[in-house]
């Protein structure tokens, strides 16, 4: 049964969809793909877990989200500005000269942005800091970590899989947005990190592979589970369609970080329907 | 006050100094790479256990971590040898100077007088990398007790910190107690013929090189310049005006040093005649701290030479 909250929370990722390629067509550069991949995610973990308040963004006991994958702002943005932190028409300044919308994201750029990143690798260790640092100080905020899984490449991010079980650091959730194309080509031919799970049960993670990451209940269930792991820290590996909601961008490589055209852009508004 | 020792290494200064600061009530905490012996941080372990955080020999993963920490609330010292901060660059620039986070690298083992360990352990360029990390202040303490002072005015100054440490033994210049200014040049004898600009070991050295140019009748002034970034323009202007003639002496690649960015200061301001005193165009090798430093012309007698050659360049 569909209830009304779950057509809210569709027509979300709807709106985040027509924000992400209107951005992207605005500013004629940006990275689409992987933010349509991560789009559902980012919406349920916006509207149904994360504990956030947009008119208090530096509330000491928030829930962090560190955005590792960082040329990925599209979607943090359009998910932050239906959330309310910033306004919506503020988007269409994205990549602009003097706009807080920078190309990756800066923290505080607007308030809501937790992290700087744009060089891979570096949310999780981060997003450790966050967590020990409120554990320290008997806070119980989680702290999310969204990266790619091209990104699994970077060698510090094992160091941070590491250290984070040796801390058992469980209020840390990595979130890998597995698309299969990273910058250049497909992640098969450019460098295979799988066994993902594997790897992070390995190093002594609580791992759930396998979600479908375009599924609003499987993600809002791997999410919910995730946060309530104990004595360790806990990985959700959600299969993702680059490119996702159209048709000519999904598992399409070419989409990674080029524009659409003008022809490319009307079509694509016109397949994610919705308002103008 | 405590008598302070007649000769100590500035590395020492670390962990005494953070347990002093926590028990001030400072909310320190401490990220450390295996290396919290050496560095001598290791101390603050014992006291504070639930402020220490070891990560292991991966120092990109604890800068980061560091400035996660950093940005929750704390204040973070973290601390390696100087080569292995520059393992982890690109984190100390994207996590750490372009977000301002409260990190305080202390990092020991900088310069040739490591020794033994050889050219990968010895940090000829760490300076030039640091200074730029925009958004840092960068400090080379010439003796035990400044480096002490040192890591105080970062505690409570807001914002990232880069401070290098060395591992020899060295003679304590601020007896009488620390005069660090963050910031400020600290004037240690005023002269009228030349003045030689020093950081670290240097410093001890440039005294020395005084003495012995006042037994050949040049009067020199000495001038730490304990904080290299920012610089402080204005003594070294001063210094260019007053006595005509510089002379940088810094263990670090002379190109790229204290040295350069003094030249570039007055280049604009006001030239007069400088010589340098550095690493030249090469890395180490293994030796004792004296042998090195020799190797690399890092004494006081190459100060004396630069000093006269220097003035010998003033316009008649």
């Amino acid at each position: 049964m569909v209830t009304t909250a779950d057509l809210a929370l569709q027509l979300l990722t709807q709106r985040v969809r027509r924000h992400i390629v209107q951005m992207v067509y605005a500013a004629r550069s940006g990275h689409i793909g992987g933010s349509l991949s991560a789009t559902d995610i980012m919406s349920v973990l916006y509207s149904r877990v994360l504990r956030h308040d947009p008119r208090r963004p530096d509330w000491p006991d928030r829930d962090r989200f560190v955005l590792s994958k960082g040329h990925c702002t599209p979607v943090q943005y359009a998910v932050l500005a239906e959330a309310g932190y910033l306004p919506v028409a503020e988007l269409a300044t994205f990549r602009r000269r003097g706009s807080r919308l920078q190309g990756h994201s800066v923290l505080g750029r607007p308030q809501g942005v937790d992290s700087s990143a744009g060089s891979l690798g570096m949310g999780l260790s981060f997003g450790l800091g966050m967590a020990l640092g409120g554990r320290l100080q008997s806070r119980d905020f989680d702290v999310y970590v969204l990266m790619g899984d091209g990104e699994q490449n970077e060698g510090q991010i094992w160091e941070a899989a590491m250290a984070a079980a040796f801390h058992r650091a469980d209020h840390l959730v990595a979130l890998i947005d597995r698309n299969g194309i990273q910058n250049d080509d497909r992640t098969s031919n450019q460098m295979v990190t799988e066994p993902l799970d594997e790897k992070y049960r390995a190093f002594g993670w609580a791992v759930r592979a396998d979600v479908d990451g375009h599924d609003l209940a499987a993600i809002e269930d791997a999410l919910l589970w995730a946060r309530d792991v104990r004595d360790q820290p806990a990985c959700v590996i959600f299969d993702t369609v680059k490119g996702k909601g159209v048709s000519f961008m999904e598992h399409n490589p070419g989409f990674h970080g080029a524009p659409p055209s003008d022809e490319q852009f009307a079509l694509a508004m016109d397949e994610l329907g919705g308002d103008e | 006050m405590t008598t302070a020792p007649a000769a100590a290494a500035t590395r020492e200064a670390l962990g005494p100094t953070l347990i002093r600061l926590r028990q001030q009530g400072l909310d320190i905490v401490v990220v450390d790479a295996d290396l919290g012996a050496s560095t001598s941080a290791r101390a603050f372990r014992a006291a504070f256990p639930e402020r220490w955080f070891s990560f292991g020999v991966a120092e990109q993963n604890m800068i980061s971590a560091a400035a996660g920490l950093a940005a929750v609330g704390h204040t973070v010292f973290a601390s390696t040898f100087a080569v292995f901060a520059e393992h982890a660059y690109d984190q100390l620039r994207m996590s750490v100077a372009q977000p301002r986070l409260n990190v305080k690298l202390v990092v020991s083992h900088g310069g040739v007088s490591v020794g033994e360990d050889g050219a990968s352990a010895q940090s000829v360029e760490d300076l030039a990398l640091a200074a730029s990390l925009l958004s840092f202040r960068v400090i080379v303490p010439a003796d035990v007790v400044e480096a002490a002072a040192a890591i105080e005015a970062a505690a409570h100054t807001p914002g990232p910190f880069y401070i290098r440490t060395g591992r020899p033994k060295q003679r304590v210049v601020y007896t009488a107690g620390p005069r660090f200014r963050l910031g400020e040049a600290d004037c240690l004898r005023d002269g009228s013929d030349v003045t030689i600009i020093a950081i670290g070991l240097l410093v001890e050295r440039a005294l020395d090189a005084a003495d012995a140019l006042a037994a050949r009748g040049i009067s020199a002034r000495v001038l730490n310049m304990a904080t290299i970034r920012p610089l402080d323009t204005a003594a070294v202007e001063a210094a260019a005006r007053e006595t005509g003639a510089i002379v940088v002496a810094e263990e670090h690649l002379v190109h790229s040093g204290l040295g350069a960015m003094c030249a570039q200061a007055l280049a604009t301001r006001h030239p007069v005649p400088m010589e340098f005193v550095g690493v030249p165009d090469r890395y180490g090798e293994s030796g004792t701290s004296n042998e090195l430093l020799e190797l690399m012309g890092l004494t006081a007698e190459s100060i004396v030479v630069a000093a006269e050659r220097a003035i010998g360049h003033k316009r008649r």
